[in-house]
């Protein structure tokens, strides 16, 4: 049995904890002392990572979950680089990297031999970035997900290849600037029309449950975990986890970034069950994408030295891309007498 | 011995279904295709090894004692009989006359009652309702040239297919053999005394 | 039990009687009647705890088998040639971590051009890889071999990987004697993993190495391929004595001991050899056979020791490595380490290009008479070769050469002419 380490706070930090006047039960488990700690301290992820946050909290609502009875398949890729600096690793798990593409596959045996062995008891989940799950690992996913094979997949999307320098993947944005998509030309960054929305992917294969989160808000994220392993089959959740060195976002603004990819219906927050939204977490107030572009230097070039909008053009169709998610989810449900506002712009609703 | 015939004729199982039979008189046998990938129409061939001890090569089968050829169609390619050796047996699956088939000078050379025809196919329509001649074919090559005998075939036919489609092949094919018993006595000697495992002995010791 | 049945049928009785838990695998010619067989009798409930996993890519066919693995469950596959190349990073990933899959690997040749037909470029194309790799040449030794296959994996912790000639011994009917569960039960213990996916006791597995470790943990790797070669004589004499019968081992010879001429080879086409050996003999040719059954890890000394004092050594391959010679015959070469005499190559069956005994034999006899050129490939069409090779001389566009060899071929078919050999 693996040493337990004791949980000290200072390395979970306030948002995380949450309100200590609250009662522990209703908070995170990143607030209890007593929590799996599956991924601990000492990994090398850095300053604000976003997928460090999403991974400690999903693997331990998983553990919570399985009552500690949980295997971790984990993909090339940052977490798996940052998480066992050779000679060490952080996992309080059994944990398995075999490859880059095939997270969703490994997983898929690893769930077939417990079940021969009767031991189905016991979870499997699998996580990768981005790239391991929507390019060079989709088509192992697909595998998965056709064969309703009984594993968690969990995605942290920081929408490039970040371990190996910022490369574009397929769910990098428009008009993102990376090592492979740089800001220079008549049409800077990332091409438009490109990526892939691998929830409505997943949702194509009809699996009994697909989930988008953010790390903004780690109840909703942790609900998510535990709705999931409470059904058997193929589950996907995608977990928007901003990257500061990648976005050129500061360290400290990743949950203020990733809640304004959720305010401004950038990033829909959803919950569905075979193919069919059954819901949608509704946008708070209503923020308009230049609030979001602005906070990231991987879009600085839609922006002039003075900071006003210099490519209105681009922008205009990135907002374009965000009202189309709020009709698509609902995301903006009719204001009723009560207000919404606290200062921030208002949508009305009646984009097409 | 060198099975022809196009695919979906069982070709590849009739070569198989004579090992089993030689199998279950106690001899060594090898069965294998020659071929590619599924499909059907296309030329295939098999081949089959009997003897009675060890057969090692994998070689395909080039100097034949008999050939069976399921689909008369294929005797246009004058290379198909090649190899078949001076007394030979050539049976073809055909409702002509040996005079109406063409054939090389040297299959006709064959000793008159080695060069049989059967009505494999309208015996199968007529006892199995299907028009695939294999299993018949082998009921007429056990009475042509004796190298198993008609109740081996019906085993490995009964071990191969279920009941009531075992039963008609078993009929047909004794029908077939019944016919070519007629046409050609058997030749060949009964299965011999001794099957035991084969030492230094010649190359061709084993019926091919 | 006694029995006359398809290679991979056998096969597939063979690796059901070792209770394998997951069974997962992509179909591909020629493996496919394996796998066909094994999943009837996973879903007709022939074979319990067994999950039989349909996976879309051979990629995830050795993943899901480094799955099941890692988390304590004896697992099998199967692929060849394309596919193994497919799931190449794979098969790299189980060698390295040192997990105790077995796979068939029904040898085919790797394409282009496209061919599915058997040779043993495949198998080649993985020798480094950390696997164990062993060649049957019969269909008997090859159900035999999968058995020892799982012992001898979990005794070392290392994939292990049966070769079979693809058709030649997948598609070909013979008499087996099938292993049953119960003389499998009493030769091959339950899998008890030596590295585990396991909630009471967590470790994490396959994480990255340095610099500073990393020629420690690969030498491991070499150390575990050294102690195989006690281990493959090991379990091929227990599995004598459980099952009575001499299959598997480092090496076959036959009438090697007073041989002038040794013939080396592996697979199949040493039965085919056996019967060229025994015909040169009666003329007077004393010829012999190193039929080599563990090709990895390569058993340098019984290879040596078999091939003895023999004057001439033809090593007769089939696979080889372009602008360079014999892939076989370079490790042969090794284990002869003798200046004075030089391993002759003879590439024969590449795509499926039967080899016959009359072939075999004449090799021989121009090698006793000093005749072997130091590679030779065997029933070269060489005339059609400088065919093609002038017509791309002539014009810069001169089209794919295989479409443009198959057509003159074709063509010269078709205009009776026999075409020169040799």
């Amino acid at each position: 049995m693996a040493v337990k380490q004791p949980v000290k706070f200072y390395q979970v930090g306030s948002f995380a904890v949450g309100n200590r006047l609250v009662d522990l039960s209703r908070r995170t488990a990143q607030a209890d002392a007593h929590r799996a700690n599956a991924l601990t301290s000492g990994h090398r992820a850095c300053q604000g990572c976003g997928e460090a946050l999403g991974a400690r909290c999903v693997l331990d609502a998983a553990m919570a979950a399985t009552d500690g009875r949980l295997v971790a398949v984990n993909a090339t890729g940052c977490l798996e680089v940052f998480t066992t600096p050779y000679p060490e690793t952080s996992w309080n798990i059994p944990w398995l990297h075999s490859l880059f593409a095939n997270a969703p596959a490994v997983a898929s045996g690893v769930a077939a031999a417990l079940a021969a062995q009767g031991r189905s008891d016991i979870r499997v989940i699998a996580q990768a970035g981005d790239g391991g799950t929507v390019d060079i690992g989709f088509g192992a996913l697909s595998g998965m997900f056709e064969r309703n094979d009984d594993v968690l997949f969990v995605c942290y999307d920081n929408e490039a290849y970040m371990n190996t320098g910022v490369q574009r993947s397929g769910a990098t944005p428009a008009a993102a600037r990376t090592a492979t998509t740089e800001a220079v030309g008549p049409e800077p960054g990332n091409a438009f029309g490109q990526g892939k929305d691998l929830p409505r992917l997943a949702m194509a294969h009809g699996i009994p449950y697909v989930a988008t989160a953010t790390v903004a808000e780690l109840h909703d994220l942790e609900a998510k975990v535990h709705r999931a392993m409470a059904v058997r089959g193929a589950r996907y959740l995608h977990v928007l986890v901003p990257c500061p060195l990648g976005w050129g976002s500061a360290p400290s603004d990743t949950v203020h970034v990733a809640r304004l990819a959720k305010e401004t219906g950038l990033f829909p927050v959803f919950e569905a069950e075979h193919g069919v939204v059954v819901g949608a977490t509704p946008i708070r107030s209503r923020a308009p994408v230049e609030d979001y572009l602005r906070l990231q230097s991987r879009f600085a070039h839609l922006f002039g030295p003075s900071g006003a909008v210099a490519r209105p053009d681009v922008v205009a169709r990135i907002q374009g891309l965000a009202d189309d998610n709020v009709a698509r989810y609902g995301l903006c449900p009719p204001v009723d007498d009560h207000g919404g506002g606290d200062g921030g712009r208002h949508d009305d609703g009646e984009v097409a | 011995m060198r099975f022809h015939g196009r695919g979906g004729q069982g070709v590849v199982t009739a070569a198989e279904l004579l090992s089993v039979a030689a199998f279950l008189e106690g001899r060594c046998a090898q069965a294998f295709p020659s071929f590619g990938s599924e499909r059907a129409g296309a030329p295939v061939t098999a081949f089959c090894r009997i003897s009675d001890g060890e057969i090692r090569t994998r070689a395909p089968v080039t100097e034949a004692d008999a050939l069976v050829v399921q689909d008369a169609t294929l005797l246009h390619d004058a290379g198909l009989t090649r190899g078949l050796r001076p007394h030979g047996y050539l049976l073809v699956n055909t409702s002509r006359s040996v005079e109406e088939l063409p054939l090389p000078a040297s299959v006709r050379a064959l000793p008159g009652d080695h060069l049989v025809t059967v009505p494999a196919t309208e015996l199968a329509l007529r006892h199995v309702g299907r028009p695939v001649p294999n299993a018949v074919l082998l009921g007429g090559l056990a009475a042509l040239c004796g190298v198993v005998r008609l109740e081996s075939v019906a085993s490995a036919i009964g071990e191969r297919f279920p009941g009531r489609v075992a039963g008609s092949n078993v009929v047909a094919a004794t029908a077939a053999f019944d016919l070519v018993s007629q046409a050609a006595p058997r030749r060949w000697a009964a299965a011999p005394a001794s099957v035991g495992p084969r030492t230094e002995g010649p190359v061709d010791a084993h019926a091919d | 039990m006694l029995t006359q049945i398809e290679g991979s049928r056998a096969v597939a009785q063979a690796v059901a009687a070792c209770r394998p838990q997951v069974v997962c695998a992509y179909p591909i010619t020629p493996q496919t009647h394996i796998v066909e067989a094994l999943g009837a009798m996973v879903k007709a409930g022939q074979l319990e705890r067994c999950a039989f996993v349909n996976v879309e890519s051979e990629f995830s066919a050795m993943s899901v088998a480094i799955g099941a693995s890692a988390a304590g469950s004896r697992a099998y596959t199967a692929t060849a040639s394309q596919g193994l190349l497919f799931m190449i990073e794979a098969v790299y990933n189980a060698g390295g971590l040192g997990l105790p899959i077995v796979m068939t690997l029904a040898n085919r040749a790797i394409g282009a051009p496209i061919n599915i037909w058997n040779d043993h470029s495949d198998a080649m194309a993985v020798r480094d890889s950390g696997w164990i790799q062993l060649f049957a040449e019969t269909n008997q030794e090859a159900a035999d071999l999968h058995v020892q296959a799982f012992r001898l994996a979990e005794e070392v912790s290392l994939p292990v990987m049966v070769c079979m000639d693809g058709f030649l011994l997948t598609h070909a009917t013979e008499r087996v004697d099938v292993p049953e569960p119960g003389q499998v039960d009493a030769f091959l213990p339950p899998f008890e993993p030596r590295q585990v996916l396991d909630p009471a006791e967590p470790v994490s597995i396959g994480a990255m190495v340095g610099p500073d470790a990393f020629t420690e943990v690969r030498y491991l790797a070499h150390a575990r391929q050294l102690g195989a070669l006690e281990r493959i004589e090991e379990v091929a004499a227990a599995f004598t004595g459980v099952f009575g019968r001499r299959s598997g081992g480092l090496v076959s010879p036959y009438r090697a001991e007073d041989a002038d001429v040794v013939l080396v080879a592996m697979g199949s086409i040493i039965g085919t050899a056996k019967d060229a050996v025994d015909e040169l003999r009666r003329g007077g040719l004393r010829a012999g056979i190193v039929g080599i059954t563990s090709f990895r890890p390569f058993p340098l000394d019984a290879v040596h020791d078999a091939i003895g004092e023999a004057r001439r050594v033809v090593v007769v391959e089939k696979a080889f490595s372009a602008g360079f010679g014999g892939v076989l015959s370079t490790d042969v070469g090794l284990a002869i380490d003798d200046a004075k005499r030089r391993v002759a190559t003879v590439v024969a069956g590449l795509g499926g290009r039967p080899v016959t005994e009359r072939a075999i034999a004449s090799v021989v006899e121009d090698a006793a008479a000093g005749r072997l050129e130091r590679l030779r490939f065997l029933d070269l069409d060489r005339a059609a070769v400088e065919r093609e090779l002038s017509r791309m001389g002539r014009a810069r566009r001169s089209g794919p050469s295989a479409e443009n060899l198959v057509r003159d071929l074709a063509a010269a078919r078709r205009a009776g002419a026999v075409v020169g050999r040799g």
